[in-house]
């Protein structure tokens, strides 16, 4: 087996039996990027010197017994986290030349567990879109279908870890960013609740709603890489002090006496019929392995979109609001007043999904608006995060699809902004109520595009995420197999 | 119609927005759309219902007013578009 193809523990496992080094790891991974990528394109941002220079010192590190728990091992990153070492784009013009001055604390944790920084990855501009369609350098195709999406906005770390272009990665999820590419790219996505992971040099988007988790190849490495990322920050104020476990200690086979809850509308009209046949049958593996099903109700699933798409971009027009071509990123050199240079380098800088969303955001929070709108919206939060703690005295997590249906053709809802926003449907929720969600590959439909399935837990149930996810893992006949791409 | 061209272009003016024609036509389209799907929210009564802000049950992040480590003035400039070495240079606000 080449080394780019390992999981992330089974890399871990060779360079501490010292079978492989962090250089060879590196350069495999670097050739594997040079074979796929004119594919896949997930890469924003290679930076080949910087890793194997990484690689280089990570190998000294592990022979003189200073190696931290990710010593060695290739990752990359969505284009959203600032680093000193390379640009941070955002996915956007706006911020193309950017070098961010600090380096996000999720960045550090990674240098601190001895990580190699490989690159950056393609994402939609400032996370917003659902299908890496709205990056300003690029479009991403699915690792396991060309000319299909990756999802989005991490579509980048989802098809990056996906073709083995890096053995994990990390993401940001808003209202389903890191779970529904990985489901639509057959990886393993986990949102954490909100406050587990600092946002701290993350590019804010809606700073209610983002997390930052991981992006990996199984359940695992989606342990290995919390225990890495996770714990209060005080550079951010809405990170929570509460303790890390042992996320790896979860991974443990069986189910009993674990109920677990099916939304009953998350099953409802629209969901694609491979996709509700793939997720049953997965649901009928958790009952093998010892839990109980029961069906549960959230009856303010079919708000959910309504009340986002007021929230999300109203916190978003008020956060993009810094980008006025004056500290940092792109101006328009040629107005001659201080608000024309606001205008036309807001226009210039942003895409049309970003404007989009800043004027739905604007209006929403505009005078005589704001009762109907925004603050309506926060309300039906309420009632949102009411109908979770409803279901989770009936059950102990939920099990459901990701998305309704699998990965689609690139260009196929260009023009149809609300059909995308309401494909989100089954993701939004678990942000608004701000409670943990991990996606897990589970099966494939006709054309072999991958299906998830989407466990959510009460708020800091990580570990039962991932104690559900493994078992699923164990059964069904997804492992080892891989997408086949045109090289 | 949920939305005017005119209140588009207004709203465009408060986000300092400059869109093309074409551009205020499709965002039209698309705003009257969303804004229409978004109505739903009308079919539930709220009146009584507090609004959810934050998820978490955490109260405010005080910390001492200590002076610590930030970044050199060189540092912040560093990104800027145009600056003189001192500040952030901006067109004349001032006649």
């Amino acid at each position: 087996m080449n080394y780019y193809a390992l999981t992330m523990h089974e890399a871990l496992r060779r360079l501490d039996a010292g079978e492989t080094t962090s250089v060879a790891l590196t350069e495999a991974i670097l050739t594997r990027i040079d074979a796929v990528e004119p594919s896949v394109r997930a890469f924003v941002n290679l930076d080949r010197e910087g890793a194997l220079r990484r690689a280089e010192q990570a190998d000294v590190e592990r022979k003189t017994g200073a190696a931290g728990p990710l010593c060695g091992i290739p990752l990359a990153v969505k284009d959203i986290f600032c680093t000193t070492t390379m640009p941070t784009t955002c996915g956007s013009r706006m911020l193309e030349t950017f070098i961010a001055p600090y380096d996000a604390t999720v960045i550090s944790k990674l240098h601190q567990a001895g990580a190699v920084l490989l690159g950056k990855l393609v994402m939609d501009e400032f996370a917003m879109g659902s299908t890496c369609e709205h990056c300003a350098f690029g479009v991403v195709h699915n690792p396991w279908k060309a000319g299909y999406i990756a999802g989005g906005s991490s579509g980048g770390s989802a098809a990056a870890v996906a073709a083995d272009e890096c053995y994990a990665s990390l993401g940001s999820d808003t209202g389903g960013s890191i779970r529904q590419p990985a489901s639509l790219c057959g990886t393993v996505g986990m949102k954490p609740t909100y406050g587990r992971v600092s946002r701290y040099g993350l590019v804010a988007f809606a700073s209610s709603l983002d997390q930052v988790g991981p992006l990996t190849k199984d359940v695992r490495d989606c342990a290995l890489m919390m225990n890495s990322i996770s714990g209060h920050d005080p550079l951010d104020s809405t990170s929570i002090d509460r303790t890390v476990p042992d996320y790896t200690q979860a991974l443990v086979n069986g189910l009993s006496g674990l109920r677990i809850g099916l939304p009953r509308e998350y099953f409802g009209a629209g969901l694609d019929p491979e996709v509700d046949a793939v997720v049953r049958q997965g649901i009928a593996m958790l009952q093998d392995a010892g839990a109980t099903i029961v069906e549960v109700s959230l009856p303010h699933t079919e708000y959910c979109v309504a009340a986002y798409y007021l929230i999300a971009p109203a916190e978003a027009s008020s956060n993009l609001a810094r980008f006025d071509g004056v500290r940092y990123g792109y101006r328009d050199r040629s107005a001659a007043s201080l608000i024309d240079m606001y205008k036309q380098t807001r226009s210039q800088g942003f895409g049309e999904e970003v404007k989009r969303r800043i004027l739905i955001g604007t209006y929403a929070l505009s005078a005589g608006y704001y009762d109907a709108y925004y603050k309506k919206a926060s309300q039906v939060r309420t009632l949102i995060k009411q109908d979770y703690a409803r279901a989770f005295a009936d059950c102990d997590l939920l099990a459901s699809p990701v998305t309704p249906t699998p990965a689609w053709q690139i260009g196929a809802k260009s023009n149809d902004p609300l059909a995308v926003y309401l494909s989100d449907i089954l993701t939004l929720s678990a942000n608004l109520a701000g409670v943990p969600g991990l996606s897990v590959p589970c099966g494939f439909n006709h054309q072999g595009l991958p299906i998830g399935m989407q466990l959510q837990a009460p708020h800091f149930g990580e570990e039962l995420l991932l104690h559900v996810g493994y078992n699923l893992e164990q059964r069904v006949d997804v492992a080892g197999k891989k997408p086949v791409i045109a090289s | 119609m949920k939305i005017t061209r005119q209140e588009v272009l207004h709203v465009a003016g408060l986000a300092r927005l400059e869109l093309s024609e074409d551009e205020v036509d499709r965002m039209t389209g698309q705003l009257d759309a969303i804004l229409t799907y978004v109505a739903k929210l009308d079919e539930l009564e709220t009146t009584d219902v507090a609004v959810t802000t934050h998820t978490q049950e955490v109260v405010n992040a005080f910390r001492e007013d200590v002076v610590r480590p930030s970044l050199t003035r060189q540092e912040a400039l560093a990104n800027a578009p145009e600056q003189n070495g001192e500040a952030f240079v901006v067109p004349r606000v001032i006649g």
